[in-house]
């Protein structure tokens, strides 16, 4: 294969300096508000490992195309003639300029607005302005976009990687395979993304987030509004009423998963019906009056649970949060800056249209009620951790407690435990404490690898 | 398009039930999202000032924080929409900013109430304009629709910014007083990445 290995700007030698930052019981303020840091962030880890670029049903069709980043890296994530998945940077060869800067759309070719050079779906160059000037030897294959190496697909989910020393990706996703089995196997047809989403920036670091993600601590204290609401409005047992108590007391649980995956499971505590226990939605009344007409009592009420999310959080490192019918994406910006997108998902079949719909009133749920005060408390952790002096962030809940670690590398802690935490800040230690040499990869030319 | 039937008064309390949200409602919003394009029919000027009243009065109310008094502007039935596609989209195949009927719209009212959500404590200090008023004939004879700008500054933890886009308001008179009865929020930013939208636009 051919590989255009990144000749400038070697990093300084990684080996165990990142032990300082990462202890057992804490974790320095410096990971999440040191530019440097950040920097290497977005090579070894944003880069360095398999990072989630887009969901296939984004680019159903061929030439179908959609801008997105890999870390900060812009690229645009197209469908070729043939039905393969690309991800080009989108980077003219000339003299650097985007060459897509739409975000969505179908194109055979991207022509580069500036000195007119033309790529097709695939990335190969295909035409420049004038060529003779160039000369009789002009290699215009060498020239076409650079796109990322490895790029595969695990059930619909697109992800990337520019390590060739990356595992494959079914490997990659270890424990958190089976469980993202699961939520996509609950529903009769496959899970697609055709919804617009809900794009939530925040003035914070892009782990704040991946911490909340596995996160049960916070739930009865950041969404105290939502269970106050909730419980005055209808009644205790909806919503986070199963968070009531002491939740260690309960059934749920959180597991670190290895490899930086982390899942928390409150189904055990969610009761019969998913349906029942969420809060009312805007034609909720209407669509169960239809479903039973048309259905009978029985099937509308297994339809109406497809409604709902499942009481799963499961978190792909670095940046893939599976958390009841969404889709979420972490997209660092800055190392105090981030954008936390939400994608609606989409049962593509064996479901009536009105269950689709309700989907999508569910799952304008919590971005409007419970994010935004999650990402208040996200934005007021990064104000705190400005101050140089006070340097140590507590890791310690459940250190203690013996939590079990299972023949695959999980190991289970009682809900509110930070085991998630612990556990995937190992992994972001050792990918942070790893020389990687990343590549990228001549579009139209192949590649092996992970 | 034609009015809709109301609903059984034995079902009809808005603030409980979601049951007049059904497919007519998402039809006729369709239809609407289609109309919104159109050049209408301009109403006399009486009626347009009585709306553009309306509208001052609803923003100011929204400044003050007054959100019950402002939840009364609306009619019984009635959505409050921040669509996440420019001009509307597709409100049965797609995910809204904000998509509240009565009920949620009272959730939304109540959670912020609460004194523990966060993201509006300390609360957003507000002003904005709305401008560049046309007001022209709706689907029934009782009905308007309005289009204005708005321009929303929020000032909120020391930072002010600045919200722009267009309203779409359906009026509906109800015992002789305009009523909003639909405000579709079309803000610019729309499908970009939002920091902290937790204000009543």
């Amino acid at each position: 294969m051919t590989r255009a290995r990144t000749a400038l700007a070697k990093p300084k030698p990684s080996r165990g300096r990142f032990d300082a930052y990462v202890r057992e019981d804490r974790v320095h303020r410096a990971i999440y508000t040191d530019p440097a840091i950040f920097e290497e962030e977005m090579t070894k880890v944003f880069g360095g490992t398999w990072v989630y670029l887009g969901h296939e049903s984004e680019i159903p069709a061929p030439y179908d195309f959609r801008l997105g980043r890999l870390g900060l890296r812009p690229i645009i994530l197209t469908r070729d003639r043939a039905g393969a998945v690309h991800a080009l940077f989108n980077r003219c060869m000339h003299r650097g300029a985007t060459v897509c800067r739409e975000p969505r759309g179908s194109a055979r070719s991207f022509t580069c607005a500036y000195h007119g050079w033309t790529y097709d779906c695939a990335g190969r160059l295909t035409g420049v302005a004038y060529p003779k000037a160039y000369g009789p030897g002009f290699d215009k294959a060498a020239l076409s976009l650079r796109e990322v190496p490895f790029v595969q697909t695990y059930r619909g989910f697109v992800f990337g990687t520019m390590n060739p020393a990356a595992p494959a990706l079914p490997d990659y996703l270890g424990n958190a395979r089976p469980l993202l089995d699961r939520w996509m196997d609950r529903f009769p047809g496959p899970i697609v993304v055709r919804s617009r989403a809900h794009r939530m920036t925040y003035r914070g670091n892009w782990k704040l987030a991946f911490d909340n993600a596995a996160d049960a601590y916070h739930a009865p204290f950041s969404h105290r509004s939502i269970q106050e609401m909730t419980t005055a409005r209808y009644g205790f047992g909806r919503s986070l009423s199963h968070f009531a108590g002491d939740p260690d007391d309960g059934p749920m649980y959180v597991q670190s998963l290895g490899g930086g995956h982390t899942f928390l499971d409150q189904r055990p505590a969610m009761g019969d019906s998913l349906w029942a226990q969420d809060r009312p939605i805007p034609g909720g009344d209407a669509a169960v009056a239809a479903l039973r007409a048309r259905h009978g009592d029985a099937e509308a009420a297994r339809l109406l649970e497809l409604a709902v999310g499942e009481g799963m959080n499961l978190n792909v490192f670095p940046n893939l949060l599976i958390i009841g019918n969404q889709i979420q994406v972490i997209e660092p910006l800055a190392v105090d800056r981030t954008c936390l997108t939400w994608y609606a998902t989409t049962i593509a079949s064996g479901v009536p249209d009105e269950i689709n719909t309700l989907r999508m009133r569910m799952q304008e749920d919590f971005p409007n009620f419970g994010e935004p005060d999650d990402q208040a408390n996200f934005e007021e952790c990064q104000v705190g951790l400005t101050i140089p002096e006070i340097e140590w962030l507590d890791l310690g809940r459940g250190l203690r407690a013996g939590e079990p670690t299972d023949e695959r590398g999980v190991t289970t802690g009682r809900v509110t435990s930070e085991v998630t935490l612990r556990g995937y800040l190992q992994e972001w230690k050792r990918l942070m404490n790893a020389d990687v040499e990343l590549t990228v990869a001549v579009a139209g030319r192949g590649t092996d690898g992970p | 398009m034609t009015g809709r039937a109301p609903t059984p008064a034995s079902a009809a309390d808005p603030s409980q039930t979601s049951l007049w949200v059904d497919d007519a409602f998402y039809a006729r919003l369709e239809a609407e999202i289609a109309a919104w394009q159109g050049e209408g029919t301009p109403v006399d000027e009486a009626t347009r000032r009585a709306c553009e009243a309306l509208l001052h009065r609803e923003a100011r109310l929204l400044d003050a924080g007054r959100l019950r008094d402002w939840l009364a502007l609306f009619t019984d039935e009635c959505l409050y929409w921040i669509p996440a596609a420019p001009g509307g989209g597709a409100p049965r195949r797609e995910v809204s900013l904000a998509f509240d009927d009565r009920r949620r719209l009272l959730d939304r009212i109540a959670r912020l109430e609460t004194g523990s959500a966060w993201s509006q404590v300390p609360p957003s200090r507000t002003a904005r304009l709305v401008a560049n008023v046309e007001a022209t004939a709706g689907d029934a004879p009782d009905e308007v629709r309005v289009r204005s700008t708005f321009v929303v500054h929020e000032l909120r933890r020391g930072v002010v910014r600045a919200l722009a886009g267009w309203y779409g308001h359906v009026l509906r008179r109800e015992s002789g007083a305009w009523k909003i009865a639909r405000k579709m929020v079309n803000l610019l930013e729309c499908e970009e990445g939002l920091e902290n939208l937790s204000l009543v636009l």
